[in-house]
């Protein structure tokens, strides 16, 4: 394999609009090679940002990089620009799956295996995610245990240890039904720190979640440390002019929306998704997911 | 660059805004405003650019690019910042009625013409 990325990498640099991109990047994140293939992908995005496989690419590193949210919001612009893609229903099917959202999984599967009838795997995965239904409908079990399913496999992504958190903000909402998705959802990532939602309190220490930068660093603590200043600002701002308390603060950046949410005790949440979030979307779920927050933090004493 | 006055004029009467101002990003002064009459535009200039300093070194250190719209939302109406280049700071104070949305609009395309 070490010799094939090597040629596709050889062709690339002497073809940069080669698709080959695609295949270079799928190679080395089945080497774990996650920081180089998710800059071939993005490299290859930038090129062919209407290009739905490439947001696949990315969003199965993305997935391997414990990113679910923004593997979430990749397959679902995969999806936007291709409804048929099979890889992107299978990928979505994994993450509701692990969110515990046993419907919408099915219906992925479902998607998946109806564009793509010769993987046997996406059958399996179906028929596994099947069989658990009835008995989760009538509470006989709880939630998927995190890296037992086939439908990880079945995507191309893997089943990962302790479970990539569910895509915090479009499950619940996009479905419009299960209302303990959202509760379940906010408290995985507050509890695995996904890198996409951070809870901080009045003194700039962080309580939950974690915050990845671009290149995958983990910035939750100077961003928390931010963060404080930022809330006691805000409410300084809505104090002062009238206008009572602050409920939300909505950043539009050219890479990235963010919103931050006042919690109890002068703490503020901070969610974050790609640019093509959302906005008023994305305020509403930062402050439902302040409120679940709290109650998180109240129970975790 | 257009004329601010002509700029600010045209973005105070979106439905629901009270006013607009431009102002210095480094010390929060006022450059030029429109504004009804109870609005103290020199609270609103040095808060909002005081918000948006801080939210452009929060970004910044979340490895993101530097912010293009602001909307601090509270009980009773809304503010909201577009930054014109590295050295302005467009601001408008919001009622609850306001469309924002068309706010946001009018907003950006002052801060254009503005930068």
């Amino acid at each position: 394999m070490a010799d094939d990325i090597r040629a596709m990498t050889a062709q690339l640099a002497a073809d940069p609009a080669s698709l080959v991109f695609l295949e270079l990047g799928e190679a080395l994140r089945q080497r774990g090679q996650l920081d180089a293939a998710y800059k071939v992908a993005r490299t290859g995005l930038a090129r062919y940002p209407d290009l739905a496989r490439a947001h696949d690419l990315c969003a199965r590193i993305l997935c391997d990089r414990r990113e679910p949210d923004r593997a979430f919001e990749e397959w679902v612009t995969a999806l936007e620009l291709d409804p048929g893609l099979a890889a992107a229903h299978k990928g979505l099917g994994f993450l509701y799956y692990q969110a515990g959202d046993l419907a919408s999984a099915e219906r992925h599967l479902e998607l998946a295996a109806s564009g793509d009838p010769a993987d046997s795997g996406v059958r399996a995965a179906l028929e596994r995610v099947r069989s658990r239904q009835p008995m989760a409908e009538a509470g006989a079990v709880p939630a998927p245990e995190a890296g037992s399913i086939g439908p990880a496999e079945a995507a191309g992504v893997p089943a990962a240890e302790g479970g990539p958190a569910p895509p915090a903000d479009a499950a619940p909402e996009l479905d419009g039904r299960e209302p303990g998705g959202i509760e379940r959802s906010v408290v995985a990532e507050l509890e695995q720190g996904t890198g996409a939602l951070l809870l901080v309190d009045a003194n700039g220490l962080r309580l939950g979640g974690r915050l990845r930068a671009p290149d995958g660093a983990d910035v939750s603590d100077p961003v928390a440390a931010l963060l404080a200043g930022a809330s006691r600002e805000a409410a300084r701002t809505a104090r002062l002019l009238a206008l009572g308390e602050w409920t939300h603060l909505a950043v539009e950046c050219p890479d990235a929306h963010l919103v931050l949410a006042a919690t109890k005790e002068g703490g503020v949440l901070l969610a974050l998704r790609g640019p093509d979030a959302p906005m008023g979307r994305l305020a509403r779920f930062a402050e439902r997911a302040a409120v679940v927050a709290a109650r998180w933090l109240e129970a975790a004493g | 660059m257009s004329d601010p006055r002509e700029v600010l004029d045209r973005l105070s009467s979106v439905r629901g805004l009270r006013g607009s101002a431009l102002v210095s990003a480094a010390d929060g002064l006022v450059v030029a405003d429109s504004l009804m009459t109870g609005v103290d535009g020199r609270a609103l200039a040095a808060l909002a650019a005081s918000l948006a300093i801080r939210l452009r070194r929060t970004v910044e250190a979340a490895g993101r690019r530097p912010p293009a719209f602001l909307q601090l939302q509270a009980a009773g109406g809304a503010v909201l910042a577009a930054p014109c280049g590295p050295d302005l700071v467009l601001v408008a104070i919001a009622t609850t009625e306001a469309n924002v949305g068309l706010a946001r609009l009018e907003m950006l395309e002052a801060a254009r013409r503005l930068g």
